[in-house]
């Protein structure tokens, strides 16, 4: 396996009946990066995390977190990863501290140590008002932050997040990506899936886009948005400027079609990058004479790249589909 | 890489330590939910008790026993039943884990995987204590005078806290086996009145017919309770203690291995949360 990788799997394979939950998922994830995994739901998401969380065997293939493989050395693995799953995952019956330190010394820390990492979890995830309450009574944002903790008892390598911030109020949700953010600066390596292209967009250093259980596109975001999504540009005409004319003017510029809305004196296009044609845009317009009341550009947002790759992958054109990948050393265009 | 940062890595302790740690850890678990969760002891103790004054006080009157008084007769059986039904908490409470995401984390932790269902059988354990005691004592108050020595009383606790042992370990397999808790929860009782009613619990099984006498003698339930009965009323109890304990030592060969298989199964081919 390659150096550097906290994660490293090879053609895994995982069925469920007649089910391909992972159709031979090939992962590289540098050690204290943080990676997302988006995709449709049973795109295979989930089933990716759970088998490299030891909780499911893969059926082919291999995978190796921290250098460990996951299914032969698994009690090995376990002690090296924290994992946060879709829903919180704490006993409702005990308190806030019950359960980090029940968690801590199952995770094997003696019972002095277990409940000084407790402590300083619930301070940290500022939950000390309500750590000896019962985890039932835990608003959604506070449980959330509780399964985080216990996930990070024993100092994880590895962090795994199933959808951390799904049901969070905005505010929690900005709370969490700062921790998270903050744990892959001290180093640990965390994976995450999110149906938010927001959430991955801000956090993920690099993102994987999965169908059927395997990646049909991974690159920074900025170069994802670059490769699927387009930059768009609306012009606004004067009030005394031809319509027609200036849509002539910019046609050259456009890929595709260009949109004329005569009532709002709107033309859009799509344009391959802003660099490249803005100046030659104004040139153009002001040699046609066109005088232009407002102009702006879009930034391709994840959004569209989900988008553009879940219509690649429809059943009918997913033979043809080729997997597009960025060396991950590649420099950020964004 | 892989062995970086070890020294700050969480201790695998010695094997067999690790394993009593981890499962007092999860017994205490379900220890702290006996005060906090009052339903659980209410609703475990609520039919007994009912059945104890119902029998007691509406039925019993009309059944002879052909010997000790009716109160002293049926204490045995509502003890056996009782330490049975136990096994339909066990069923629900594993079910609702299982479906919950605890078992989840749980398992992705470094700990003593069989601990998970030996803290719950031992927690059960000592709930099975607690109503025991509290049905001793409620029929003592109604009239109910065991005629044993301590030796046979203490026997005679410890053999219904081997029973429930036993079938919280069918319990755990229903619990573990269940796809939903609703099922757990009618999968744990269905079988239990039936079998208890069929059988020397409540009356005499000389004064059933012949065709259901010989169902009725030739059951398990049956085989556990007259044990139970003659430890309490000092009748001579070694002859018959024997089945009841092969009773449950085969329970717990049978059902300890099939509990481990399922929560094994279980944890690797669930699809539920593709």
């Amino acid at each position: 396996m390659n150096e550097g990788s906290a994660i490293w799997t090879e053609n895994l394979v995982k069925r469920f009946g007649s089910v391909k939950a992972l159709g031979g998922l090939n992962l590289s994830v540098k050690a204290g990066s943080i990676f997302a995994l988006l995709g449709r739901n049973g795109a295979g998401k989930t089933t990716a995390i759970r088998t490299l969380a030891t909780l499911i065997r893969p059926d082919e293939g291999r995978a190796l977190v921290c250098g460990l493989d996951v299914v032969r050395q698994a009690a090995e693995v376990r002690r090296r990863i924290g994992l946060t799953g879709q829903f919180s995952a704490v006993d409702g019956a005990l308190s806030g501290r019950e359960n980090l330190v029940m968690f801590g010394r199952l995770y094997g820390l003696p019972g002095r140590r277990a409940k000084a990492r407790a402590s300083e979890l619930i301070e940290r995830f500022g939950l000390a008002a309500a750590a000896s309450r019962p985890a039932k009574t835990y608003s959604g944002g506070m449980r959330r932050r509780l399964d985080l903790a216990a996930a990070l008892l024993a100092s994880p390598q590895v962090l795994f997040l199933d959808e951390p911030t799904t049901g969070l109020d905005p505010a929690s949700r900005t709370q969490l990506w700062e921790d998270v953010r903050q744990l892959a600066a001290q180093g640990t390596t965390v994976v995450l899936t999110t149906q938010y292209l927001e959430e991955a967009d801000r956090l993920a250093d690099r993102i994987a886009f999965l169908d059927a259980g395997r990646i049909v596109a991974e690159g920074s975001p900025a170069e994802l948005k670059a490769a699927f999504g387009n930059e768009r540009m609306d012009v606004t005409v004067g009030a005394d400027g031809d319509l027609d004319e200036a849509a002539r003017a910019l046609g050259r510029f456009a890929l595709g079609d260009v949109a004329v809305d005569r009532e709002a004196r709107r033309i859009s296009l799509n344009i391959a990058g802003a660099e490249a044609v803005v100046s030659s845009v104004m040139r153009a317009l002001d040699g046609a004479g066109v005088p232009v009341s407002r102009f702006t550009m879009h930034s391709p947002t994840l959004d569209e790249v989900f988008l553009s790759l879940t219509k690649r992958t429809e059943p009918a054109a997913r033979s043809s589909l080729d997997v597009v990948e960025f060396p991950a050393d590649r420099k950020e265009v964004g | 890489m892989a062995q970086s940062g070890s020294s700050a890595l969480p201790s695998i302790r010695n094997g067999r330590l690790r394993a009593l740690t981890d499962t007092w850890v999860l017994t205490k678990r379900q220890l702290v939910r006996i005060p906090r969760v009052p339903e659980l002891i209410a609703f475990a103790t609520f039919q007994p008790l009912s059945f104890l004054l119902l029998f007691r006080y509406v039925f019993g009157g009309a059944i002879d026993t052909g010997g000790p008084s009716y109160v002293n007769y049926m204490m045995a059986g509502i003890l056996v039943q009782t330490a049975v039904i136990g096994a339909s908490a066990t069923c629900t409470g594993m079910a609702e884990d299982m479906l919950g995401n605890l078992a989840e984390r749980l398992r992705s932790l470094p700990c003593w995987r069989p601990a998970f269902l030996l803290g719950r059988v031992a927690a059960d354990t000592v709930r099975n204590l607690i109503v025991t005691l509290f049905l001793l004592g409620a029929g003592w108050l109604i009239g109910f005078r065991p005629a044993c020595s301590l030796e046979e009383g203490v026997a005679a606790v410890a053999l219904i806290l081997l029973i429930g042992f036993a079938f919280s370990w069918v319990g755990m397999a229903m619990g573990l086996a269940s796809r939903s808790v609703e099922a757990a929860q009618s999968m744990g009782m269905a079988w239990v009145f039936p079998l208890t009613f069929l059988s020397s619990a409540f009356v005499p099984t000389a004064t059933m017919p012949y065709w259901l006498r010989l169902f009725a003698d030739h059951q398990p339930m049956t085989w556990l309770i007259d044990a139970e009965r003659k430890l309490l009323l000092d009748q001579p109890a070694l002859s018959s203690l024997w089945p009841a304990v092969a009773v449950c030592v085969l329970i717990l060969l049978v059902f300890i291995p099939l509990s481990v298989f399922l929560y094994e199964r279980n944890s690797s081919s669930s699809a539920a949360r593709l």
